[in-house]
């Protein structure tokens, strides 16, 4: 390249036929390419040397001898000293001088040495770096390629990878950066602090370290027994508590009540005599006690259980002293505690009342009741018998005589209402004893309850045959007064009780239509065989008796339009389509058909092609198999055969579909190919496998554990990666997989 | 006049709406239906067929959290042992037995007992008087009980059985059957959609896991808000006004304990992942402001450096202010950068000039660039295979690069009806997960080119970002094999014409069934055209390119 360079100067030099010296020209162009100055200056001293070579022309001239933008314009001398320069003396001392030698070994050293190429585009160098990096990095990743590889042949892979060890933190190193912030855990911990409580070893105080350390084992074990026994009693305690608790009786709990209020009045009269001031309080304790009963509603008689009470107490005893106690009950709490001076003024009945076995208020209530307050009894009373009134007004004259009279004590008219009750009883059980006897087959099902039961039963019976008759009488008396005061009407029924017996023939009557409706309407039969058991039922089948048979009627007419309906119905005439057969036969086709036969005359297709379907029907046909299995149904073992009756049954194939061309005498239709079946067949090799006889093998192992070893059903049916529940699967590192 | 009038209407209907967010009794009202989190379950490796219905149990695994054993193991709500065999271990007359205890040793308990009860109540002694009495011998069934009894209720159960294949005939129909029916209540028992967490007020953008904490889940919403949710629970555990517009971008910090935002305004902001404390007020760890819109943000898997992009990919370290090195290769903005999960020191980018670029970090220079048809949305990188990525794009396909061979993708997927908008890779690397445009979500294996399921319930928001969570449940030892059995069988006759009709049958949307079809004849006709032209033409004029090919323009270097 050099030479290049100096010949190509040399050639614009003789073009131009300027005077300018090869040496002179030379370390220019070395100059161009080499800026080094060390290099300038050795050629200097080179030039120098050459000039002093040659002796001849010593002429120093004013030269450039590398390019600079100051030029002096002195020191231009392109135009030489004046003397014309011919090429070819240059030429022949090119090839002569043999001082030139130099000038060679220097163009030589010059072309022998390299020379950096022009620094390249920014985008090529960036392309350069970016494709050895790409190839770096490439070299890097190729190192997963056999885990890679692996990973992908893998029989299993189990997630996550690498053995992670969970470490638990111990709660001081959590605890290390951790302060309490808001108020409520500054106070707790400033309580744990005062306390020396441990906040950061959860273990033991101080205090219960050092217990620890105090107590000796023989202690300890005598703690714990102890323990153990308190812990024992104190189960024992509440299994009891919870057995007391489920005791149904009403009467123990009465007597427990009672027995826990006599040991509070004991116990009163003894602070009494101790401490008087601690008696005071609990006398306030009663008086607020007092105070909440007169608030609220209490023993007062209007709740839902004294309503359904007040209703029963006029037939049940029962009731009536139930709600007796409850007024005695409600008086007695709303009493006004009698004041520590009168218990100190009877302090000589105390044995006495402790003989008596009942609580010391109690019996002052019991005092006050008949002696001191009459208008609460008189209030009490009056309550009931408002209850009373609302709910039977039939009851209102009774009670009230009852009361003129007998406002001084309670017992006596309770007595009477008892001799009233046991009449109404007797009189009952009577009735029921002669309607037992009588209404045994049309209640078959009521005979089966207990004697109480039936009682019941009875009574309802009459309440409702009452209620029918006050309807029917009002009805008759409605077409001839109008409207009859109610008391009138219902006043007689006591009184009726002995007639009710007679009018029982009607009653059955009635019983047995409702027995009828019932068979008739199945919706209605399962209220109205027992509608006797509640009041209210029996009172509503009366209601529903006088429209019982008009829904017979109904249904009789319903049934009948049904009847009407079927024998109305349209008779289908079939019409007879005429058919035309059109017989046209031309004697052209009647020819055509001759030749046929004339020219295959030989060989009988159709009688082939006929015997040949039947043949195929026949084979197609399912063969008969013996089905039998001597021993069922009948004896069975050697020299025993089985039945023919049971082998002709057995024996026969069942018949099959019928063939499709059954009806088609010209054609035969092959029914082996099953449609069904192709959804089930695979019909192309599939793609891993290379011959049908692999694939074929691969479904014929079984897999499944009946056909398999527990342990070789497992290795079958391992899943190709399995994961750990809850655990998080990081991506793949280089020492999970041992990689350096 | 006014119905209703003036002291009857209600405070909320007069009140004139309060500008801004809304705060206080007012109910959030949700803008639109995108705006909540769709939480699925998939029938991936780790879950079970015939348990959708159920409740999962997502558990946390950081050791900080509940451990896992001490967690009491969900009640066998399922115990159907679907045409699976039962456990020989288990005798006949006691399979209603173990099926109230469930577990297997419980089992071998109520086993042993009713054993031994038989064995007392039938002595061979109380026999004899009896007999002796008649005088007639009377041959009785006796077995040594050494035969069956175990020693210890430790001991596996000895079950005497024969293996004689003529004993169980039918083996391939058997199976068949079995695997039949295993594939139908595949299809039966798969409703993924466990969840949607709702509490954003806008559509959300950007999402992100947290790597210690299963249950935890951060999203970005468009107008600003980053919400952090607890998976099992279900609720909203924090809610943080990040930005002003739009959340661009949420990555966590590898060891989870702070995570980053990057919006529209301009910066970049890191959080700590847990609430402020008392008498703290919620506000940024750091904020960097940036001179451009950040589009997207990932954090290195292993040291405190992460990378942002916009108009060139930046790495930060996190301490300082200005990037270590940004990198540039062209002039586009980026959508998005992630970084390698195995080899760390590599990120993928994607520019919206179609083109997709590896940087390497440490040499801090791109390594090369692939450009293809469409636009990438996003891509993500295999955590088992250094090398493997899969981009999302526009051209409704995902492509499966080796970033060694970028000119030929290593698979195409495509399945979608309109363009990918997210990728994500399940944490063992054998699938993934994407959300297309057309409001459907996917899951490809990596090395199959069609969808293996798409879960297809009622939300139809387009998803635009989602994230792959394995979801675990609790099975029994029995369950788990047969669900192992079931999927193997599945496996064996997978090739069977009526289990793959029925293995591949789906219920889509009506608008995603007919544009598929609608896109199946037009890939036809082209292919139709393809082939005429090949046909019709000078042999070798017209070459012939791979599908794979097709798709991409240019690599360069």
């Amino acid at each position: 390249m050099n030479v290049n360079q100096v010949a190509e100067s040399l050639l614009a030099l003789s073009q131009q036929e300027e005077l300018v010296d090869l040496p002179k020209n030379c370390p220019l162009s070395e100059n161009e390419d080499d800026g080094d100055s060390d290099g300038e200056r050795k050629h200097q001293k080179l030039l120098e040397a050459i000039s002093s070579l040659d002796g001849k022309n010593r002429r120093k001239l004013a030269e450039r001898s590398e390019a600079s933008l100051k030029v002096s314009e002195f020191n231009v001398s392109s135009e030489g000293s004046g003397e014309k320069l011919v090429l070819a003396d240059l030429l022949e001392l090119v090839k002569t001088s043999s001082s030139l030698a130099t000038v060679k070994k220097q163009l030589n050293r010059v072309k022998s040495r390299k020379v950096v190429e022009l620094p390249l585009n920014k985008e090529k160098i960036e392309q350069i770096h970016r494709e050895v990096a790409f190839g770096k990095t490439s070299g890097v990743l190729s190192k997963w390629d056999p885990i890679v590889l692996k990973n992908q042949q893998a029989e299993q892979l189990a997630f996550p990878l690498g053995k992670e060890q969970p470490a638990i933190a111990p709660i001081e190193h959590a605890l290390s950066g951790w302060k309490a912030r808001t108020p409520l855990e500054q106070e707790i911990f400033n309580l744990l602090h005062k306390n020396k409580r441990p906040v950061t070893d959860p273990l033991l105080t101080p205090m219960e370290k050092a217990s620890l350390r105090a107590m000796s084992l023989e202690e300890a074990k005598m703690h714990r027994a102890e323990l153990q026994r308190a812990r024992a009693l104190q189960s024992y305690y509440e299994a009891k508590a919870r057995r007391e608790k489920k005791i149904k009786s009403k009467k123990y709990h009465k007597v427990v009540k009672k027995g826990k209020a006599r040991k509070a009045s004991k116990e009163l009269e003894q602070l009494q005599k101790v401490n008087p001031t601690v008696a005071l309080e609990e006398l306030e304790k009663f008086e607020n006690a007092r105070m909440m009963e007169r608030m609220s509603l209490k023993h007062q008689n209007s709740g839902k259980w004294a309503k359904s009470k007040a209703i029963m107490a006029k037939y049940d005893l029962e009731a009536r002293q139930a709600m007796q106690e409850q007024l005695a009950k409600n008086k007695e709490l709303t009493q006004k505690f009698q004041v520590a001076s009168e218990i100190e003024e009877e302090k000589g009945c105390t044995e006495e009342v402790e003989e008596l076995l009942v609580p010391h208020v109690v019996n002052e209530v019991q005092m006050n009741v008949d002696g001191l307050n009459p208008w609460m009894l008189r209030n009490c009373t009056s309550d009931t018998r408002e209850a009373a009134t609302q709910e039977d007004p039939e009851q209102l004259p009774e009670p009230a005589t009852h009361e003129v009279s007998e406002s001084e004590g309670e017992e006596r008219p309770v007595a009477e209402e008892e001799i009233l009750l046991r009449d109404f009883e007797e009189r009952r059980s009577l009735r029921k004893r002669s309607e037992l006897n009588q209404d045994a087959e049309p209640a078959g099902i009521q005979e089966t309850k207990d004697s109480s039961c039936q009682d019941v039963l009875s009574e309802l019976r009459a309440l409702s045959q009452k209620l029918k008759e006050n309807h029917q009488s009002r009805k008759q008396k409605a077409s001839s007064e109008g409207t009859v005061p109610r008391v009138q009407r219902e006043e007689p029924a006591p009184e009726e009780a002995a007639p009710l017996l007679l009018q029982r023939p009607e009653r059955v009557q009635t019983l047995e239509e409702l027995e009828e409706l019932g068979k008739e309407d199945c919706f209605q039969n399962k209220e109205i065989p027992r509608p006797v058991l509640e009041g209210q039922q029996s009172e509503r089948t009366p209601n529903n008796r006088p429209d019982a048979p008009k829904e017979k009627k109904e249904k009789e007419q319903l049934i009948d339009l049904q009847n009407l309906l079927t024998t109305q119905s349209p008779s289908v005439r079939s019409l007879a389509v005429p058919t035309t057969i059109e017989e046209l036969e031309d004697e052209e086709e009647r020819d055509q058909r001759q030749m046929i036969k004339e020219a295959f005359a030989g060989d009988d297709v159709i009688r082939n092609f006929l015997k040949e379907k039947r043949e195929a029907v026949e084979a197609s046909k399912p063969k008969d198999v013996d089905l039998t299995l001597p021993g069922w149904g009948e004896w069975g073992g050697v020299g025993l055969k089985p039945s023919t009756k049971k082998r002709r049954r057995f024996l026969k194939a069942p018949e099959g579909p019928p063939r499709k061309d059954k009806n088609l005498p010209n054609v035969f239709i092959s029914e082996k190919r099953n449609i069904h079946v192709a959804a089930h067949q695979v019909q192309v090799l599939p793609y891993p496998f290379t011959h049908h006889r692999q694939f074929e093998r691969t479904i014929q192992t079984p897999v499944g554990s009946t056909w398999n070893t527990q342990r070789a059903f497992q290795k079958l049916t391992t899943p190709k990666v399995v994961t750990k529940p809850g655990h998080i699967i990081k991506p793949i590192k280089a020492e999970d997989v041992e990689l350096k | 006049m006014q119905w209703p009038p003036p002291w009857r209407r209600s405070p909320l209907l007069s009140a004139s709406p309060p500008p801004g967010p809304v705060k206080g009794f007012l109910r959030p009202v949700r803008m639109s239906e995108a705006a909540r989190l769709y939480h699925y379950v998939t029938p991936a490796e780790s879950a079970m067929e015939g348990r959708w219905q159920t409740r999962p149990s997502l558990r946390p695994a950081s050791p900080t959290n509940a451990p896992a054993h001490r967690q009491p193991p969900l009640a066998n709500v399922c115990q159907q042992n679907y045409g699976a065999p039962q456990d020989p271990v288990e005798p006949a007359g006691l399979r209603s037995a173990s099926h109230v205890t469930g577990s297997s040793l419980g089992k071998a308990e109520v086993a042993c007992g009713s054993r031994r009860r038989w064995a007392e109540l039938v002595p061979e002694s109380s026999w004899s008087p009896a007999v002796g009495a008649s005088k007639m011998k009377v041959k009785m069934l006796s077995r040594n009980p050494d035969n069956y009894v175990r020693e210890t209720k430790l001991d596996l159960q000895r079950v005497p059985r024969n293996y004689d294949p003529t004993l169980h005939p039918f083996e391939v129909p058997r199976e068949y059957v079995r695997a039949l029916n295993a594939t139908k209540l595949e299809r039966v028992f798969a409703k993924p959609f466990l969840a949607s967490l709702d509490g954003h007020r806008d559509g959300v953008n950007c999402l992100a896991k947290h790597p210690k904490n299963l249950a935890t889940v951060l999203s970005g919403a468009c107008d600003g808000e980053v919400r952090i949710w607890n998976l099992t629970q279900r609720n909203c555990i924090r809610t943080i006004q990040a930005h002003e517009g739009f959340v661009r971008g949420v990555c966590t910090r590898f060891c989870g304990t702070s995570f980053f935002t990057v919006g529209d305004d301009k910066t970049v902001k890191q959080w700590k992942m847990d609430g402020p404390g008392y008498g703290e007020e919620e506000e940024p760890l750091h904020t960097i402001l940036g001179k451009t819109v950040y589009t997207g943000i990932d954090h290195h898997w292993k040291e405190a450096v992460f990378a942002t992009c916009g108009q060139q990919v930046d790495i930060w370290d996190e301490q300082r202010t200005n990037p270590i090195c940004s990198m540039t290769w062209g002039f586009d903005s980026i959508s998005s950068v992630k970084f390698n999960p195995v080899e760390t020191f590599l990120l993928g980018s994607c520019a919206s000039d179609r083109n997709i670029v590896l940087y390497d970090m440490r040499q801090a220079t791109p390594l090369k660039k692939v450009i293809l048809d469409m636009r990438t949305n996003t891509i993500c990188w295999n955590p088992m295979e250094a090398f493997i990525f899969t981009a999302a794009n526009e051209d409704y396909n995902l492509y499966t690069f080796d970033m060694r061979a970028l000119d030929t993708p290593v698979m195409v997927h495509m399945d979608h009806v309109s363009a990918v908008l997210d990728v994500d890779y399940s944490p063992t690397g054998k699938e993934f997960v994407s959300a297309s445009f057309d409001k459907s979500i996917r899951i490809f294996p990596v090395d199959k080119s069609r969808s293996r399921y798409v879960p297809t319930s009622k939300p139809k928001t387009t998803h635009y970002s989602l994230r792959y969570q394995n979801v675990y449940f609790q099975l029994t030892s029995r369950e788990k094999a047969a669900k192992d059995y079931n999927q193997k069988l599945k496996e064996k006759f997978q090739h069977y014409p009526h289990i793959k009709r029925i293995a591949r049958h789906r219920h889509l949307p009506k608008s995603i069934y007919s544009q598929i079809q609608e896109q199946r004849i037009m890939k036809e006709a082209r292919r139709r055209k393809e082939v005429n032209r090949i046909k019709h033409s000078k042999p070798g004029s017209v070459p012939i390119v791979s599908e794979k090919k097709k798709h991409i323009v240019a690599v360069v270097k």
